[in-house]
């Protein structure tokens, strides 16, 4: 079995490529001397210096609030729209709605940033904490449509249409029945939201205004004048949130479909 | 009979259900394309010293004239005047497409690699392309400019295994080169997943009949496998291509003074020069440059679903 060597090595070189950097950066983040390239040994000071950082604490307190707002709306109107997409297999400007679902995915970030600034502008509207939420409500529901959409495909219709048939109103059909069995693919959706408004530099950037710095930004402005390890310390935490965050959901959603499967189950011995 | 029932409910006079699709649809009009009608309008009008630093664009209603007469394309113009403009509109090609074949190059065989795996492994490797892809992008170009840089880890490296006298040190950082590791480092995910997708649906038996034909391994592999996987092909290609041409963290970060890149240049303008019209102007030609692959993309979307 050659192939599978190779498949082996390719799979060895490619991951070690993804991973190494963010080791090497977490690693350093516990560093006790300042210069990047000398190990001092272990050390939290770091951590320390940055819990004592206030622009930078206040920043992170900015951007989970942004974060929180703008991936629950995102997702609440990404569901809608994967909903529409799915469901409505008809409508005026059908065309036009499913490009503007798929077209901010790819969208370079400088032209979604300045245009929804200048929109901004051009209502008269003041940029800060609120203009940020729309900015990221907008890309973000997008990801979650994709998410949402891919399951609805796959959706079993035949209980929704028990529930209907048998008298439940639409809005409560749709409230016990479809949304618990799409419910993984919401949260999933959330989650992405999540972090990509806890990612967002560029977009944050055209859209903020004062006393709303997010984090994006205030790393930004500090990684421009060279790498600190009290940044090394902070982008940790950040990665070890998410890390978290991103096995908790899979954990969970398995675990949902395990239930699922498993209720399943005993349904048909029920019935037999 | 799913069908039947559909279009029975979608017959049914029940407004409400169009709520469902009202609510995001204004959404995106609003948020999404009416912002792109402004842009072109504010890129046709001029600049201004004041807040906002450019000419309104909703004018009392008697100055319409006036304000219609205001508008020309100064402001292109001046793109096509200055070869700084177009220099930096090629360059960012020309950085988007090597980048997104050598993002083929190493993602292809990864993607292959992953779809060949046995399939109680394919969940975890998918996990392990996806984790660093929620991992802020703004951290992972940061985390190689400490590799980088001239006094970083990969001149230590160097050093301690002999390949660079001690006195020497490996210039990457702020080159070209630098730009070309971080967007394929930060992009490989977008590139592989598709293509995963694509090969993993792919149907065996035709590679064993190939083989029991007698067709060597690689002939099976440019008749076969690559021809069937060519939608993952353009749909990776596409996600990485677009976005690489307007990118912005990865050229200002670890790019040099002469990395010339659209986004960077679109940035400066807004931000340093505070030149809001000339800075929709150099968004409006991108945007209509990326027209093209954009419509390929959406293309390719829709097929999927």
């Amino acid at each position: 079995m050659k192939s599978s060597r190779f498949d082996a090595t390719v799979l060895t070189l490619c991951f070690a490529f993804l991973y190494i950097p963010i080791i090497i950066l977490i690693v350093y983040s516990f560093n006790a001397s300042k210069l990047v390239t000398v190990w001092g040994g272990f050390s939290l000071q770091w951590y320390r210096t940055m819990w004592s950082n206030e622009g930078l604490m206040d920043a992170a307190w900015v951007t989970a609030r942004v974060g929180v707002l703008s991936a629950t709306l995102g997702t609440a109107l990404g569901t809608l729209a994967a909903l529409s997409l799915v469901r409505f297999q008809k409508f005026p400007g059908r065309m036009l709605f499913s490009g503007m679902i798929y077209a901010p995915l790819v969208m370079p970030e400088v032209i979604t940033g300045l245009s929804m600034l200048l929109l901004f502008v051009a209502l008269n509207i003041d940029r800060g904490f609120w203009t940020v939420i729309i900015a990221h409500t907008t890309f973000t529901m997008c990801y979650v449509a994709i998410v949402v959409q891919s399951r609805l495909m796959t959706f079993d219709r035949s209980l929704e249409e028990a529930a209907l048939d048998l008298g439940c109103p639409p809005v409560k059909t749709f409230f016990k029945i479809t949304l618990p069995l799409i419910l993984p693919a919401v949260i999933a959706g959330w989650m992405l939201a999540f972090t990509l408004s806890l990612d967002d530099l560029v977009i944050a950037s055209f859209n903020t205004g004062p006393g709303a710095t997010t984090l994006p930004i205030k790393i930004y402005s500090q990684v421009r004048l060279g790498v600190t390890p009290e940044i090394n310390a902070i982008c940790t935490i950040l990665i070890g949130f998410v890390t978290i965050g991103v096995i908790a959901t899979s954990i969970g959603t398995k675990r949902a479909e395990l239930n699922r499967i498993r209720d399943e189950h005993v349904a048909l011995r029920g019935t037999t | 009979m799913a069908s039947v029932s559909e279009t029975q409910a979608a017959n049914t006079p029940n407004p409400a259900r169009w709520l469902v699709v009202v609510v995001p649809y204004l959404w995106l009009l609003l948020f999404f394309a009416a912002p792109f009608l402004i842009i072109f309008k504010i890129s046709l009008s001029d600049t201004a010293i004041a807040m906002p630093p450019y000419t309104p664009v909703f004018p009392g209603f008697g100055a319409i004239r006036d304000y219609i007469s205001e508008l020309d394309f100064e402001n292109y113009l001046f793109l096509t005047e200055d070869p700084l403009y177009i220099k930096a509109y090629l360059s960012s090609l020309r950085i988007a497409v090597i980048s997104t074949f050598l993002l083929l190059l190493i993602g292809y065989p990864m993607a292959l690699a992953m779809a060949r795996a046995p399939s109680s492994l394919r969940p975890t490797l998918v996990m392990l392309v996806i984790l660093p892809f929620w991992t802020s992008f703004l951290i992972r170009v940061y985390a190689w400019i400490g590799i980088l840089k001239p006094d970083g880890l990969l001149t230590l490296l160097l050093q301690t295994t002999g390949l660079l006298e001690p006195n020497e040190q490996i210039q990457i950082f702020r080159t070209d080169i630098a730009v070309f590791i971080g967007i394929v480092y930060s992009y490989l995910p977008f590139m592989v997943l598709p293509l995963y997708s694509a090969l993993e649906k792919m149907d065996n038996t035709l590679l064993e009949a190939a083989s029991d034909l007698g067709c060597p391994p690689w002939k099976a592999f440019w008749k076969i496998t690559f021809p069937l996987s060519l939608p993952g092909v353009i749909a990776g290609s596409m996600i990485c291509f677009i976005p690489i041409t307007g990118e912005f963290v990865i050229p200002d970060l670890l790019g040099g003074a002469d990395t010339l890149m659209i986004g960077k240049t679109l940035w400066t303008e807004f931000f340093g020069n505070r030149d809001w019209p000339l800075a929709s102007a150099v968004a409006v030609v991108l945007l209509i440059m990326l027209v093209v692959p954009i419509a390929i993309f959406q293309n390719q979307q829709k097929k999927v679903v």
